[in-house]
């Protein structure tokens, strides 16, 4: 199988002054291509850290992360900066648009540090717009669009540069059940293109939605499983999707 | 890397949220920049009012008097003799290598006619030379010759004061006035000088050939006498050395030794410029100086806002971290946002600085001068302040932890 993420053996400590924070004790694990994961656990087990990890935010203590068959954590901080530019996708909590930006803007903000011409970030970032089903909101600020919509253009960022994997840290926090459920679907619907998406959640309606759920606790894995995803069923209006 | 391009608009967005604050902030550069240029300015041209003053006099020039004698014991003042000759012009002129031109004259006044007009003026015998020395233009007609002043002739060159107030509209070449009851035929018109440093109207004077002076109108005991000597080094190098000249030519022929005293003096009018050249840009370098620190002042302005707004905007640095910024494009980010803000202010300080020059020179009559230059400097000087209270505050949003800066509310 395409081996995407490759963890092996990763501790990372915080060092808080005096206190030692041992927020991941090694953990070891791997994602193929076109998995759909969830990453579960109380807060503070480890989950953000291994998130952030995974993000190339933060690089480990000790263990290393291949990404696409790369060292990340021999990498300098632009090289890192490229690989987040180039190969990640995030999806955050509290959505993390600019404001007073629009949605297009928006969705265009990593072309722009890749350096893509004016005219090809427009149609990537419209053709990105599309696939969330809000092509027709391009040109509304952050502040017009709804919750979901707001979730929606994060979603439509993340993609726009075609990564590797999308990293969702609880994409769903800030959103009411409906939206949910809008928002999972088109996360699958991504999944079945073939795109591989690890999500940080605590919430276990929300993981019932993905086929693989890693749960965390105190620094380590304590379950690993295949899942029988349900099926997200779309509210209507994102049925055109 | 983000291209500078990018970042300008990302600038000017930011700006445009706050607009209120960016003008505010720009205000500190906005009268630095303004107060620099406008002191230059002001400061640069009352140097140049003044050092145009000095040179309207003539440049390296030397100008010999008669010197101080004593009779009987007594001694007089300055020039309180009569020991300069023609003689003595022609041969400072003649043997004197460093000199190029020499203008001996003999000074006069006396009431002068012309139809039913009349004026008092300065009058001076001259000879060809003085043109020259005193760096004259002759608008209309021609010089006095060397074969006026040998044959002294009735020809006279007049001042525009003289012009003025005898002619008022007639054309006074060819005319016929009276110098003090002799006719003389106006050859030339003098261009305008104005004041000298001393306020006095150069241009109330009338030029008449030396002979003619000594012998006709001023009347002397001594008819080969003159008043003063002007001497007009061949250029400014060469002014101490002809200096040196003229003293030992001078000594030799009025037989100056030990049981001789020094009958003339000789002063050094080049000495006067340089003197005030240097205390008026003393003047506009203390006033530059003041007016920066003003542009100092503003330059913290601009850091201290560019910090509230990376502090502010914690948020937008950690998500354009994670999605792929580079600690260069942060940088690059705030400090164009800052160099933006200082340019723009520059920009409006320069157009309120040189409006400002132009009110006080219009209001008080000091000529101003705005170069290029100062434009230059204070532009860049403004760009310059952008970047140097920008880096800091650019430098902390491109150390920011995207991690914590993602969680910052």
């Amino acid at each position: 199988m395409d081996e995407v993420v490759r963890l092996n053996d990763v501790v990372k400590i915080y060092t808080m002054g005096e206190e030692r924070v041992e927020a991941m004790k090694g953990v070891s694990f791997t994602v193929n291509r076109g998995e759909f994961v969830s990453i579960m656990g109380a807060s503070g087990s480890g989950k953000s850290t291994c998130m952030n990890i995974l993000g190339c935010l933060d690089v480990p203590t000790s263990g290393s992360y291949l990404l696409d068959g790369v060292n990340v954590g021999e990498l300098s901080a632009d090289a890192l900066a490229e690989v987040r530019n180039k190969k990640l996708g995030f999806v955050f909590q509290g959505f993390n648009l600019l404001a007073r930006t629009t949605a297009r803007q928006n969705v265009e903000l990593p072309l722009v540090y890749a350096q893509i011409p004016a005219a090809e970030r427009k149609s990537r970032a419209l053709e990105a717009l599309e696939k969330v089903g809000l092509a027709s909101r391009e040109g509304h600020y952050s502040n017009q669009l709804s919750g979901g919509q707001q979730q929606r253009v994060a979603i439509a960022r993340a993609l726009v540069n075609r990564p590797s994997i999308i990293l969702a840290d609880e994409p769903t926090g800030n959103l009411d059940s409906r939206t949910t459920i809008e928002i999972m679907a088109i996360f699958q619907e991504l999944n079945r293109q073939g795109i591989t998406i690890i999500m940080v959640t605590h919430e276990p309606d929300v993981a019932e939605f993905t086929s693989r759920h890693i749960i965390f606790r105190d620094g380590l894995i304590i379950s690993d499983e295949p899942y029988q995803a349900k099926t997200a069923v779309p509210p209507v209006e994102v049925e055109k999707l | 890397m983000t291209t500078l391009w990018q970042s300008l608009l990302i600038a000017l967005r930011a700006l445009r949220v706050n607009k209120m604050r960016a003008l505010l902030t720009m205000l500190g550069i906005i009268i630095g920049i303004g107060a620099v240029i406008a002191m230059v300015a002001i400061g640069s041209g009352a140097s140049k009012m003044i050092s145009d003053q000095i040179s309207s006099i003539g440049s390296n020039l030397l100008l010999v008097l008669p010197g101080s004698v004593t009779s009987g014991g007594m001694r007089s003042g300055a020039g309180g003799t009569q020991t300069l000759t023609y003689d003595d012009a022609r041969a400072i002129k003649a043997e004197c290598p460093s000199v190029g031109a020499v203008a001996p004259s003999v000074r006069g006044s006396g009431q002068v006619v012309f139809g039913n007009q009349n004026w008092s003026t300065v009058l001076f015998g001259v000879t060809p030379d003085m043109v020259t020395v005193r760096d004259w233009t002759i608008v209309a007609g021609r010089n006095i010759t060397q074969s006026d002043v040998d044959g002294a002739t009735k020809n006279c060159l007049i001042g525009q004061t003289v012009v003025d107030n005898l002619f008022g509209g007639t054309d006074p070449m060819g005319k016929i006035i009276r110098i003090k009851k002799i006719p003389f035929t106006v050859v030339g018109i003098l261009g305008r000088k104005g004041q000298s440093p001393q306020g006095q109207d150069q241009d109330d004077v009338i030029y008449v050939p030396l002979r003619t002076a000594q012998r006709k109108l001023l009347g002397s005991q001594f008819p080969n006498v003159v008043g003063s000597i002007m001497v007009q080094a061949k250029d400014a190098e060469v002014l101490d050395k002809a200096e040196e000249e003229v003293t030992e030519l001078l000594n030799q022929r009025h037989r100056i030794g030990p049981n001789r005293e020094v009958d003339y003096t000789i002063r050094n009018l080049s000495e006067l410029l340089a003197v005030t050249e240097q205390s008026s840009k003393v003047m506009s370098i203390l006033l530059g100086a003041v007016a920066s620190i003003s542009l100092v002042v503003g330059g913290i302005g601009i850091m201290n806002i560019m910090l509230v707004s990376v502090t502010e905007r914690t948020r937008e640095i950690g998500i354009r971290i994670a999605i792929g910024a580079k600690k260069r494009d942060i940088m690059l980010q705030f400090l164009t946002e800052a160099v933006l803000l200082t340019t723009c202010g520059g920009i409006i300080g320069m157009l309120l600085g040189v409006a400002g020059a132009r009110l006080v020179a219009s209001l008080i009559g000091w000529p101003t001068l705005i170069s290029v230059n100062t434009i230059i400097i204070a532009f860049g000087f403004s760009a310059g302040v952008g970047v140097f209270f920008g880096f800091y505050p650019a430098r902390k949003a491109a150390a920011l932890n995207p991690i914590d800066a993602l969680r910052y509310e």
